[in-house]
């Protein structure tokens, strides 16, 4: 078994809280303080709290918008007026910007969620169930891995150009969900045969309540990470489909959009590409970070979580752990 | 090993079966080909568009699955149908997959076989400053799609040869003279100054990506039995590492670099469209911009031959490199 001094680190300071406040510190509260600890995830969880702020909030504070032109100030750079510049029609960058980001926002969290969402329900049913809807949910996993999800998407643009801009959200999703669901089917072969899915079973559970109560709880540390991965996945589809005029249509924009006619001239007006580019660049790096910090507080195995307990409590638990034990009562099997 | 490999192929066969049926009967059902003919002025009758559509099978009055036989036999007897424009899609196809392999070719080594250096280097020298370094990269290259990386690519080469007054990294097209001969010197060395920006926007990506896992399997490797027992038995560490050690660590990593080549198809459709190389991704945007099922049906056709091609090699690599698989 392998052994992880921060892992017990925790443990210690679970322990000690315990204690001080005669309390007991539940999982969450552990996971919590892990988190806390990560100074990267803080803050990307900063930058994106942030961006949703300015994205949602500007227009209370900031003159422009994203439709009203500056006749006075045509392709002008960056200023005091206008904080990223202006376009070639006079329309305000960061005011574009800003308006971007809220549909990157919004079918990231959404579209992250939901992908992780269907990849647990195919994955868990499939796992659970076996036989018949194993076989034929694996087919379709199998066979939208085959599939290429930025060509299925840009080939039904056509047909999704005339509706709302939502529709991209459970597209995207539709494209996204086949690896985790596979991971979630192993977990869920695994659990299968475990005592409380038994007892549950025995005890006459309709199979969806086992699923919801007992499987999914049990590997949410991974669904949750993955839902965060999958919020820069559905991000970058979004841009990559506006960026092609597959995604967002104008007079409405995306980062994608604006980054497409950002491109068309590099050597001047540097700033009608630079800042869609560096808002994406920061929030999937910001996103990346809650990834990890996440990944690094709900899984004891990995090594980021950082030890806080002091140096000497550690080497003592350890000295503890390998030090010989007793013979272990046997147990009697019934 | 002949019948294991059949018996695979066989799976992917059914599979490339039904994922380029797929494509074309999406592009069939979706696309409306006759918007081209409807856009211009003055506007053909309908008579004549008609007869334009139903001689390149792209009539929407025509069943779907009607058009579905007619395509399906036409690949039997080798034709893919015919473009919006008039050209034969096969003579098309042929032009650009040669432009996508000479895009490709050499990014795709680079970003295999740099991913698994980087990531095996990376976990021999775990928490050294290359490993510290190279994380650092990868997860700055995970926050770039590959457009907005070939797009800063571009800004640079803008930059570095204004600074330096020279040409050397282009940063469109892929030849400066296409009449030039193909195998002459200097065509050679320009058609080599065409391709560093390109590959470079490619195997940054695919290098960041690979390693991230190439680390994390050689990581679990390091610590393992089999690798004590190898030292035990007198080989030095770094005969271990590589003999033993990587050996095994490629294995679940090759999986993944075979299938790539799709993801790579697929970020060489941004990579195409900036650098203004004329390969199949862009063949596959535009074909999607005039609404053109059978281009786009082509491609369908390329890149689910290409997963065959992947399924295939993966399984070739495992065989080879997985002591546990004997057959």
């Amino acid at each position: 078994m392998s052994f992880n001094p921060a892992a017990l680190a925790d443990e210690v300071n679970a322990e000690a809280q315990v204690d001080e406040a005669h309390a007991a510190t539940g999982r969450g509260g552990l996971v919590l303080r892990r988190f806390l600890r990560n100074k990267g995830a803080i803050v990307g969880l900063v930058v994106v709290a942030l961006m949703f702020v300015g994205a949602f909030g500007s227009s209370l504070f900031y003159q422009w918008d994203y439709v009203t032109p500056d006749f006075n100030a045509l392709l002008a750079p960056p200023s005091t007026a206008h904080w990223f510049g202006t376009t070639q029609d006079g329309q305000d960058m960061f005011a574009l910007c800003m308006r971007g980001l809220q549909k990157s926002l919004i079918i990231g969290l959404v579209g992250g969620v939901l992908t992780t969402a269907v990849a647990a329900v195919v994955g868990a049913v499939a796992g659970f169930y076996g036989g018949w809807a194993d076989r034929v949910l694996s087919w379709f996993v199998d066979l939208f891995l085959v599939l290429p999800s930025f060509l299925m998407l840009s080939i039904l643009s056509p047909w999704f150009k005339g509706q709302t801009w939502e529709i991209l959200i459970p597209l995207i999703a539709a494209f996204a969900w086949m690896i985790t669901a596979r991971v979630v089917r192993a977990q869920t072969l695994t659990l299968q045969g475990r005592e409380f899915v038994s007892a549950a079973r025995f005890m006459g559970v309709p199979g969806w309540r086992i699923i919801l109560r007992h499987i999914l709880p049990n590997i949410a540390s991974l669904l949750i990470i993955d839902a965060v991965l999958n919020v820069a996945g559905s991000v970058m589809a979004e841009v990559g489909l506006s960026f092609f005029g597959f995604g967002i249509q104008p007079p409405d924009v995306s980062l994608g959009s604006l980054i497409d006619v950002g491109q068309q001239d590099l050597s001047a007006y540097q700033w009608q590409l630079i800042f869609p580019c560096g808002c994406l660049i920061v929030l999937l790096l910001a996103v990346n970070a809650i990834g990890d910090g996440l990944r690094d507080a709900l899984d004891p195995t990995s090594t980021g979580a950082k030890k806080r307990a002091s140096q000497a409590e550690i080497e003592a638990l350890i000295n503890e752990a390998e030090a010989p034990r007793g013979p272990v009562p046997e147990v009697v099997e019934t | 090993m002949a019948a294991y490999l059949l018996r695979r192929m066989i799976n992917y066969l059914f599979l490339v079966i039904i994922a380029a049926s797929v494509t074309y009967l999406l592009a069939a059902w979706v696309f409306h080909p006759e918007d081209n003919w409807l856009a211009k002025h003055p506007t053909p009758p309908m008579a004549a568009i008609k007869t334009q559509l139903l001689a390149r099978n792209e009539w929407r009055g025509t069943p779907i699955w009607t058009r579905y036989a007619n395509w399906v036999s036409g690949l039997f007897h080798g034709n893919l149908g015919t473009e919006i424009g008039g050209t034969s899609v096969a003579q098309d196809m042929g032009r650009r997959i040669g432009v996508s392999t000479r895009l490709l070719l050499l990014a795709t080594v680079i970003g295999s076989l740099g991913g698994v250096v980087v990531g095996v280097w990376g976990a021999v020298r775990q928490y050294r400053l290359f490993d510290r370094a190279s994380t650092g990269a990868s997860l700055l290259i995970f926050a770039m799609p590959v457009f907005t990386l070939a797009i800063l690519l571009q800004m640079f080469a803008v930059w570095f040869n204004d600074a330096t007054g020279t040409h050397f990294l282009y940063y469109v097209n892929e030849v400066s003279n296409p009449n030039a001969p193909f195998w002459s010197w200097p065509d050679l060395v320009d058609r080599f100054e065409h391709l560093i920006l390109p590959t470079a926007s490619i195997t940054l990506g695919s290098i960041a990506y690979f390693s991230r896992y190439q680390r994390a399997t050689m990581l679990d490797v390091m610590g393992s039995d089999f690798l004590r027992t190898a030292r035990a038995k007198g080989l030095t560490k770094t005969q271990a590492i590589f003999r033993h050690g990587a050996r095994t660590a490629i294995i679940p990593v090759a999986t993944l670099l075979s299938y790539s080549a799709i993801l790579l198809f697929t970020g060489a459709t941004f990579t195409e469209i900036i650098f203004s190389w004329h390969g199949m991704g862009e063949w596959f945007i535009t074909s999607i911009g005039q609404q053109d099922v059978n281009s786009v049906a082509a491609v369908g056709i390329f890149t689910s031959i290409l997963v065959l091609l992947a399924g295939l090699i993966s399984e070739v690599v495992t065989v080879a490199l997985d002591p546990r698989v004997r057959l």
